[in-house]
C-alpha cells in the first residue's frame, strides 16, 4: 500500500489482509504492556484541520503503541488558520522528515491531493476528507462485523453474505461511502435508507440497494444497521423538516429497536445524538456495537500505519 | 511607411470563394489588397504557407483579461499575446475586473490597453449592473457611447438572477443595439457547488452544480426575450438540456444565440476524480453525453460560436484542495487545436464552419467591423494561418499569458497556428509571437487608419 486514501481502490486480498493484520494487533492490546517496537524511530504527524477528538486520540494511541513518535497538530489556532496552505504544511512536515501523515481535512480530497503531490513524501494516511471517505472507520466497521460473525476465527474472512443497512444522511457521509466501497468488495449486500434529500446524486449507479422506508427496510431482516449521525444544520438546509419528524421516519428508536432479532448488530460510528437518530435503549443495548468499533478502531489503525510504514514483508513481533 | 505581405500559396477557408486550390494573398496597408495566384510586390514581407490554411482572423467573445485589478493572473498585455498566439485578431474582455467594467473610464481604459498593446482588437464588455452586484443597472447607454463602443454586456461570472431586473436589462440594451450576454446559473440551486452533480460528484463527496440551474436560467430568459422583444446571448452553454432549450427557442423565433467552450466540447466531468484542480471550471465539465450534445447543437446551428472563457488563475489558487480552488482554465492559446480535435477531425464541422463559429458569428454578435466578408479583396487584413496537419504534446511552454491553469497541458493536440495578422502586421509568424515592441510600434503606425 502506498497509501490510504480511500476504500474504493482497495482490493479484496488487501482489505482482507489489512483486517487480519488487526487481529494481531488487537492481540497485542490485551498484553501486560500493550506495545511493539515495529515502528520505533518513525515519527508519524497527526495533521487536523478539523476538529476531531475520537479518530485524533485513536490515531495516536495506535501510533504510541507502536513506538512511532507522534506529533499531533491542530490546525486550528495554528498558522494554517492564518491562511498557510495545504502546500506550506506539507512542505513544512516534509522538511521535518514526517514518515507519515494522517490527515483530516474539511475538504473533500484533500488527503488525494497531497498524496499525488510532490511536496511531500510520506505515506499519506486518510483519517476523513469532507464528504469523500473516511478509510479507517469503515475498514474498523468491518472488523467489528467480522468479529462479531466469526469470533477468535474471523483472520481470512470476508463479509460474503452479510447484509447491510446504512440509514441517515449518506449524502454528507464520509463514513458511508468508504463503508459502501469496502463492505460490498468483501462481499456484503448494502442496503441505503435515507429520504432523497440526504442520498447523493445517481446513488442508483452504486452496487448498492436504496430505499426510503426504514420499518421496511428493517423487516427484511438485515445482519447489521448502522445508524449515522445526523447534523442538525441539516434542517435549516431543507433537507429535512424537523428532528421530530426525521427521528419519526429514520431514528432508530426503542420500537423499532425491540422488533429486531437479538443477533442483529447495531453499529454508529459516533458521535451519536442520543434520541436523534437513535435512541439510549438502542445505542446501550447488547445488540449494540458502539464502544467495540471505539476499541477496535486503534488496532485497524495500528495495523494501516504498520503495513504502510513497513509493509507485510516483516512478521508482527 | 506600411507593412506589405504576401501570403504564399495557402488553402483559403471561409471566403465567399470557398474553392479548393492554394491562393496568394497580398497585404497593403491594413487591408486584403488582393487575391490571385502568383502575386509579387518588390517591397512585401513573403509568407510561405504551402500546406497550411487560412482562416479569418478568430474573434473571441468570452475572454478574461483580468487587467484592471488582477495583473498577477493576467494583463491585458498577456492576455493579448495568447490570444494572438491562439490565432486570434480581436478579443471581448469581460467586465468582472476591480474596479468592475461597469463605467465609461474602465471600458475605455481597457481598450486603449489593448490598441496599445497591439496584438489583438480588445473590446470591453460592459457590467450589466453597478460592480456585477446583481442590483443596479449599469451605465450602459454611456459605455455604449463611448469611444469603446460597447456592445456586450454581461455580469459573467454572475448570472443576473432577478428576473425582473433581467428583464430591464434585455430592454435597455436593445435601446442602444446591444445584447445582454448571460452567465446562467440559477444562485440558490448551486451554493457551494463544485463540480457536475452526478454519478463523479457523488462518489467524490464533492458538492453538486446541477445542469437544472443552468437550464431553469436559460428557459426564463429565452421567453423573457421573447417577451419584450430583445435579443439574448447566452454564455458557454454546457448541458445537453440547455442545447434543447435553445433549440426550442430558435425554432420559436426568439432572438437568442448561444455560445459554448472548447474545453466543453472535449473534456468531460471524469477528470475531477484526481481532485486537480485544473480541471475545476465554471460551468463544470459535464458527461459524455453533454459533450456529444454541445457537438451536434453546433453542427445544427443551435449554437452560434465558441468561444473560450479564457480565465486566468495564480499558481496558488489551483495548487490546493479542490474547494479551495479558484475556478477557470485559460484557453486562448489551446482553442483552436481542442476545436480541431473536437470537431475538425472527427468530421463534425468543416474548416468553413470554424471560420464562421470562430470568426464571423462572434464578430456579429460583438459588433467588430471588418469580419462580415471574411478573407476577401477590400477586408481587412485579420487572418490566421494554421498547420492543420500539425500534431504537438501541449507543454507549459505553449502557453503565453500570464497563468499557466490549463487543462490541456500534457494532452496530444492537433493543428498550430502558423502566423497570425493584426490590422495588416503580423502578430504572430513561424509560429512564434513577433515581439512586443514591434508589434507596439505597427499598430501605433496604423493608428490613423482606424481600428478593425
Amino acid at each position: 500500500m502506498k497509501h490510504l486514501v480511500s476504500t474504493k481502490s482497495i482490493s479484496r486480498d488487501e482489505a482482507i489482509d489489512i483486517l487480519d493484520v488487526a487481529e494481531d494487533m488487537s492481540d497485542v492490546a490485551g498484553r501486560e504492556v500493550p506495545r511493539l517496537p515495529a515502528l520505533r524511530g518513525k515519527t508519524i504527524v497527526n495533521l487536523f484541520y478539523e476538529d476531531s477528538t475520537r479518530t485524533k486520540i485513536s490515531f495516536e494511541v495506535a501510533a504510541k503503541r507502536l513506538s512511532a513518535d507522534v506529533i499531533t497538530f491542530s490546525a486550528k489556532g495554528s498558522s494554517v488558520s492564518k491562511g498557510e496552505s495545504l502546500k506550506d504544511t506539507a512542505q513544512t512536515l516534509a522538511a521535518m522528515g514526517a514518515d507519515a501523515v494522517i490527515v483530516r481535512h474539511p475538504a473533500s480530497g484533500a488527503a488525494e491531493v497531497l498524496a499525488r503531490s510532490s511536496w511531500i513524501d510520506a505515506k499519506i494516511l486518510n483519517a476523513g476528507d469532507g464528504t469523500h471517505e473516511h478509510p479507517t472507520q469503515a475498514l474498523l466497521d468491518a472488523f467489528t462485523i467480522r468479529r462479531r460473525l466469526h469470533g477468535d476465527h474471523a483472520r481470512g474472512h470476508g463479509l460474503d453474505g452479510c447484509r447491510v443497512t446504512i440509514v441517515g444522511d449518506i449524502e454528507h457521509s464520509r463514513v458511508a461511502r468508504s463503508n459502501v466501497w469496502l463492505l460490498t468488495t468483501l462481499g456484503a449486500h448494502v442496503t441505503l435508507v435515507a429520504p432523497a434529500t440526504l442520498l447523493p446524486p445517481s446513488v442508483r449507479a452504486w452496487p448498492v440497494e436504496v430505499a426510503f422506508d426504514l420499518d421496511h427496510a428493517l423487516a427484511a431482516g438485515p445482519d447489521v444497521v448502522m445508524m449515522l449521525r445526523i447534523q442538525a444544520e441539516r434542517m435549516h438546509e431543507s433537507f429535512f423538516p424537523t428532528e421530530r419528524e426525521y427521528s419519526t421516519h429514520w431514528g432508530l428508536d426503542d420500537v423499532r429497536m425491540r422488533r429486531l432479532p437479538g443477533n442483529t448488530l447495531v453499529m454508529h460510528p459516533g458521535p451519536m445524538n442520543r434520541g436523534l437518530e437513535i435512541s439510549s435503549g438502542a445505542a446501550d443495548s447488547p445488540m449494540s456495537t458502539v464502544r467495540e468499533q471505539v476499541a477496535n478502531g486503534v488496532s485497524v489503525r495500528m495495523a494501516a500505519l504498520y503495513l504502510l510504514l513497513i509493509g507485510n514483508e516483516a512478521e508482527v513481533a | 511607411m506600411s507593412q506589405r505581405i504576401i501570403v504564399r500559396a495557402v488553402e483559403l477557408v471561409g471566403s465567399g470563394a470557398g474553392g479548393k486550390g492554394s491562393t496568394d494573398i497580398l497585404i497593403a496597408d491594413g487591408v486584403i489588397a488582393e487575391l490571385g495566384s502568383r502575386l509579387s510586390d518588390a517591397k512585401a514581407t513573403v509568407i510561405d504557407a504551402d500546406g497550411l490554411i487560412a482562416l479569418p482572423g478568430l474573434v473571441d467573445l468570452h475572454t478574461h483579461l483580468r487587467e484592471p485589478g488582477f495583473e498577477r493572473s493576467e494583463t491585458v498585455l498577456s492576455g493579448s499575446r495568447a490570444a494572438a498566439i491562439g490565432g486570434f485578431t480581436a478579443v471581448h474582455a469581460m467586465a468582472n475586473t476591480n474596479p468592475v467594467a461597469d463605467t465609461v473610464s474602465v471600458v475605455e481604459h481597457v481598450m486603449s490597453l489593448g490598441d496599445s498593446a497591439g496584438y489583438v482588437t480588445v473590446r470591453p464588455v460592459g457590467a450589466v449592473t453597478v460592480g456585477l452586484g446583481g442590483v443596479r443597472l449599469a451605465e450602459i447607454g454611456a459605455m455604449a457611447r463611448s469611444r469603446a463602443k460597447v456592445r456586450v454586456f454581461s455580469d459573467d461570472g454572475k448570472c443576473v438572477s432577478d428576473a425582473q431586473l433581467m428583464r430591464r436589462a434585455l430592454e435597455y440594451v436593445a435601446t442602444f443595439g446591444g445584447v445582454v450576454a448571460q452567465h446562467a446559473q440559477e444562485p440558490r440551486l448551486t451554493e457551494g457547488a463544485q463540480m457536475n452533480e452526478g454519478r463523479v460528484s457523488g462518489e467524490l463527496g464533492l458538492e453538486g452544480w446541477p445542469s437544472v440551474a443552468e437550464e431553469a436560467i436559460i428557459a426564463r430568459d429565452v421567453l423573457l426575450a421573447e417577451f419584450v422583444g430583445a435579443r439574448l446571448h447566452v454564455c458557454h452553454v454546457s448541458t445537453a438540456g440547455s442545447v434543447d432549450v435553445v433549440r426550442w427557442a430558435k425554432a420559436r423565433g426568439i432572438p437568442v444565440t448561444a455560445e459554448v467552450t472548447p474545453h466543453h466540447l472535449l473534456l468531460t466531468e471524469e477528470l475531477a476524480s484526481g481532485y486537480d484542480a485544473n480541471f475545476k471550471v465554471n460551468p463544470p465539465l459535464r458527461r459524455s453525453e453533454d459533450v456529444a450534445a454541445l457537438r451536434a447543437g453546433l453542427a445544427d446551428g443551435t449554437i452560434d460560436v465558441i468561444a473560450t472563457d479564457h480565465a486566468p488563475h495564480p499558481q496558488e489558487v489551483k495548487d490546493c484542495a479542490w474547494a479551495d480552488a479558484a475556478f477557470g482554465m485559460v484557453g486562448l492559446e489551446s482553442a483552436l487545436s481542442v476545436v480541431q480535435a473536437a470537431l475538425v477531425d472527427t468530421e463534425v464541422l468543416a474548416w468553413t464552419d470554424i471560420a464562421r463559429v470562430l470568426s464571423s458569428m462572434p464578430a456579429r454578435i460583438g459588433h467588430v467591423e471588418g469580419y462580415d466578408r471574411g478573407i476577401a479583396a477590400g477586408a481587412p487584413a485579420e487572418l490566421t494561418l494554421v498547420d492543420p496537419a500539425a500534431r504537438r504534446d501541449f507543454e507549459v511552454g505553449d502557453l503565453r499569458g500570464e497563468s499557466v491553469n490549463s487543462p490541456f497541458v500534457g494532452l496530444r493536440l492537433p493543428g498550430r497556428v502558423m502566423a497570425t495578422i493584426h490590422a495588416g502586421n503580423p502578430t504572430v509568424l513561424d509560429g512564434e509571437l513577433v515581439a512586443a515592441e514591434r508589434v507596439a510600434a505597427a499598430a501605433t503606425k496604423s493608428e490613423g487608419r482606424g481600428r478593425g
